[in-house]
């Protein structure tokens, strides 16, 4: 009877885990090998030219500017997450779960609706536009949208909450005691949060980075609606390889490449002390 | 003084950042005019509008089936597999637990793709069975990670003491463990669930011609332009997801105050 349940109990996952996880990845593996021919199919032919193919000039510029904007979102939501955890960590205890509780709150809405109000925001003829406008601040609208932008406030506007999360759990845990052991000692503040909070916030900081820099890599409705579809990014780049132009194996060299990016990113964030179960933790 | 001032203009100027977008949306539902510019007049029309468009009741629909069933099977798979690889060592386990944590972090747009590839190699028809299997593929390792921290801290006496007393390990995981992982299981699924309303990316791959969901549909209405009757939208599952919220934090804070006291 043990032997039975434990039999029959840990056969879910194990299909689970071949068929849905590790077979399609291996199968992607595969294609990413194979020649395309020109009916949108591939011939069994192993060829390695998929991949040199992202040597191109022209893909080389879709990966800069993918990870250019992914960088730059990075960044941005680093320099909101810290002073807005700090300053949220010298509350009270009540303030501070109301306080976080009102952070996750917009993202548990549908992602698409909120990037289409920052397009009512955004327009040439939009609020903001219209109000900069009749406030004589601007006498031409501004391009807030359809360009890097638009794009970027989007995406720090979507992947905002993951920063702020793992970085405000690890800031809570800091023993407020070596923080006052610093003052004492005359530390100034920059010393402080450079040496004693930066330091050992560090795997949040990497969860954060982790969570916000590959999604941006592939969120390909965000640079469509915000960036007009004007700029091509990895995500676009991906999605027109399986559904427009059909190359599928091309398609499937794109994402092994951006898998390795992700496994060097999650090396980095385990050499960081970083524990598995705490990513992507909302 | 000065600083506290500007520390708490700080909180309030990322807070306005964050609900901006989605007070623009719910205001300008009710705004008679169509450009979403200047508010001129009070009306509900735009509801009206909403409930004559049948395509999007269709998708709506859709969204709630792969949404309960996909979150009813990760759940009770999700919550049978923690166990099983908290208590038990089988063969592949290792290979197991490495495996779980790909959807996690790998980007959507690559499981999507090769969840897609998948099903055209077994020669499935992209529809609702493909959708639902998907938003089940990346569901799972968020309910085992959930599960998986309440098993962590129960007292491993307790299922030894079951044993003595002569239950089997079937009636030890139904009767003794599983009452105990009620918290983790229900924030498991209702991660689930909001991850599952929410997919874009992975729908937008394997959703066939008659499964289109909420999502979806919205991404399609957003590219032809941009009219209030999507505001109106917006604002219902707003209000329908803070509703929930809203009834689950009740819930949460009773049971709270409930352990207070006792």
């Amino acid at each position: 009877m043990n032997r039975i349940f434990k039999r029959l109990a840990s056969l879910p996952i194990s299909f689970y885990c071949l068929l849905l996880i590790l077979l399609p990845l291996v199968y992607i593996f595969f294609l990413s090998f194979l020649k395309s021919d020109s009916y949108g199919g591939f011939t069994y032919v192993f060829t390695l030219q998929n991949y040199l193919k992202l040597f191109d000039v022209v893909y080389l510029k879709v990966f800069a500017q993918s990870f250019f904007i992914a960088f730059i979102t990075t960044v941005i939501c680093i320099l909101i997450s810290y002073p807005f955890c700090l300053f949220v960590n010298e509350k009270s205890k009540m303030v501070q779960s109301i306080l976080m509780t009102l952070v996750i709150l917009p993202f548990l809405t549908n992602s698409l609706i909120r990037t289409y109000g920052w397009m009512v925001l955004l327009r040439k003829e939009g609020i903001i536009n219209t109000i900069l406008l009749n406030f004589h601040i601007i006498k031409e609208p501004l391009s807030l949208m359809y360009n890097n932008l638009g794009i970027i406030i989007g995406m720090v506007y979507t992947l905002l909450p993951f920063m702020i999360l793992p970085l405000y759990s690890s800031i809570s845990k800091i023993d407020p005691r070596y923080i006052e052991a610093a003052k004492d000692l005359g530390a100034s503040k920059l010393t402080i949060f450079f040496k004693i909070i930066v330091p050992l916030t560090v795997s949040g900081l990497f969860n954060g980075v982790l969570m916000v820099f590959i999604p941006c890599i592939g969120y390909f409705f965000i640079s469509d609606l915000l960036g007009g579809g004007k700029l091509m990014l990895l995500g676009n780049l991906i999605k027109n390889q399986f559904l427009t132009a059909r190359d599928w194996p091309f398609g499937a060299a794109i994402s092994i490449a951006l898998l390795l990016v992700t496994y060097l990113l999650v090396r980095i964030y385990r050499k960081s002390g970083g524990e598995m179960d705490d990513l992507g933790g909302l | 003084m000065q600083h506290k001032i500007l520390k708490n203009l700080f909180i309030f100027l990322v807070f306005f950042f964050l609900y901006l977008p989605i007070l623009v949306l719910v205001v300008f539902s009710f705004n008679t005019s169509r450009m979403n510019i200047v508010f001129e007049g009070f009306t509900f029309d735009w509801y009206k509008v909403l409930f004559e468009n049948r395509s999007l009741l269709e998708a709506f629909k859709n969204t709630m089936i792969v949404s309960l069933v996909s979150t009813l099977c990760s759940t009770i798979v999700g919550t049978l597999s923690a166990y099983v690889l908290h208590r038990y060592n089988f063969f592949g386990k290792k290979l197991i637990v490495k495996l779980l944590y790909i959807p996690i972090v790998i980007p959507e747009i690559v499981l999507g793709i090769s969840l897609l590839s998948i099903y055209t190699l077994m020669k499935l028809d992209l529809g609702m069975f493909t959708l639902i299997l998907s938003h089940i593929a990346f569901s799972i390792p968020y309910v085992i990670i959930s599960v998986k921290s309440v098993l962590t801290q129960l007292n491993p006496q307790m299922e030894d003491a079951a044993k003595d007393l002569g239950a089997n390990a079937f009636h030890v995981f139904w009767n003794v463990i599983l009452p105990n992982l009620v918290p983790g299981i229900i924030s498991g699924a209702m991660l689930a669930f909001t991850l599952s309303l929410d997919d874009v990316v992975i729908s937008y791959f394997t959703a066939g011609p008659g499964s289109n969901t909420l999502p979806l549909k919205i991404y399609s209405m957003i590219k032809t332009g941009i009219t209030p009757d999507v505001n109106a939208l917006s604002t219902i599952i707003l209000v329908f997801t803070l509703f929930i919220l809203i009834l689950v934090s009740i819930k949460q804070m009773r049971k709270i105050k409930k352990e207070a006291r006792v």
